[in-house]
């Protein structure tokens, strides 16, 4: 049955994605292309494309297309479940073992090494953030005066914002009706 | 689960609702997420303190799978068992589904308008403004602890993982190793 084979091909998938996003393309590209078929590899990059400006992870947004693509919409919510299903089983797992062990020394050693990093993980993200923003790059540019002037100008105006404690959708609103306002005045 | 929550059926609309919101306007990696779900379950809601959050990320961070559902998950998990798992993976997956389900048949004419271009740059000057808010209130916290341990893995971590391009998971589990090791200690939780 299709669907059983959806459901089953991005278990694996989500089974082995470690790292995050871009490391699940090359489990994705082996069970869609080389195994099953389901798409070509022009059809795949232009996932990866469609990615790149719509919301939501990777992973979810590869198994909500192929599953459109294979079998429609029930084919959409079988791909996903099966991508999720894993994670689900794992980070439940996890986090019984922490509630119930997470006073005891080893276990809190290990979250007090994690806690620092996932803050390093946060800023990392937060500077390839700013020069997305303000130099539409995300490294280094390499002429720092060829800046981006929706962002020069929405990007403080939303700091302030959320300095003054605007709720976070409100704010995400907010900052996009202020940068199509802005386009289509002409200041680009 | 949590004795700071009273678990009613307000407070599972209120967690899918933002959760939902929150999926479907961020674009962009993991990070980012957990950066708007931290403004609004910490500092917006009070539902969970600076350092629980920090702690479910960890956790999250080292099952495999995608980021955002993993801090969903386990977010929803911690505050009202496993029902409340369920609503936070519900509000976080519809929203691609959705929107991926309906950019698959108009992709071309998506791709190229200039509008929804602005638009998408606007919501994301936002979100960098939240991460920077988020990033900043962490990092005054880690330095004014002054722990010397914590603090050297933080910004070994952050050259790493910026500069070096170094693999996630490795930097995860030798800073995992560390910890292990060196950070048993009560005056580092």
């Amino acid at each position: 049955m299709i669907y059983w084979e959806l459901f089953w091909s991005f278990v694996q998938v989500g089974a082995f994605c470690v790292g995050g996003g871009y490391a699940s393309m090359p489990l994705i590209q082996e069970q869609v292309i080389e195994r099953h078929g389901w798409l070509t590899l022009q059809q795949f990059i232009d996932i990866f494309t469609i990615s790149q400006m719509t919301p939501g992870p990777i992973g979810i947004n590869a198994a909500t297309f192929v599953g459109t693509k294979v079998a429609g919409i029930p084919g959409a919510i079988a791909a996903t479940a099966g991508f999720v299903f894993p994670s689900v089983i794992i980070v439940l797992f996890l986090a019984k073992l922490f509630f119930k062990y997470g006073d005891i020394g080893p276990i809190r050693g290990i979250l007090n090494g994690l806690r620092p990093a996932v803050v390093a993980l946060i800023c990392s993200a937060g500077v390839g953030f700013i020069l997305l923003a303000l130099w539409n790059t995300e490294t280094l540019p390499k002429d720092f005066t060829k800046v981006d002037l929706i962002g020069c100008i929405v990007l403080p105006i939303s700091l302030y914002c959320v300095r003054q404690k605007m709720s976070v959708i409100r704010l995400l609103c907010f900052s996009g009706v202020l940068g199509l306002i802005l386009g289509i005045a002409g200041i680009r | 689960m949590n004795n700071k929550v009273v678990v009613d059926k307000e407070f599972y609309w209120k967690l899918f609702k933002s959760t939902f919101i929150i999926s479907a306007f961020t674009i962009g990696g993991g990070f980012v997420i957990i950066s708007l779900l931290k403004a609004k379950f910490v500092d917006e809601y009070e539902w969970l303190d600076d350092k629980e959050a920090l702690n479910l990320v960890a956790i999250a961070q080292s099952a495999p799978g995608v980021m955002a559902v993993n801090a969903s998950i386990i977010m929803g998990y911690k505050l009202a068992g496993l029902a409340g798992s369920l609503t936070a993976i519900l509000a976080t997956v519809l929203p691609p589904l959705i929107t991926l389900s309906v950019v698959s048949y108009f992709y071309d004419a998506f791709a190229t308008n200039q509008y929804v271009q602005l638009l998408l740059k606007g919501m994301q000057c936002g979100a960098t403004a939240i991460i920077i808010n988020v990033a900043i209130d962490l990092l005054k916290k880690e330095f004014k602890k002054k722990l010397l341990i914590p603090l050297l893995i933080m910004v070994g971590t952050f050259v790493a993982n910026y500069f070096f391009d170094v693999n996630l998971m490795c930097a995860i589990l030798v800073d995992a190793m560390l910890g292990f090791m060196l950070l048993r200690d009560e005056k580092y939780s």
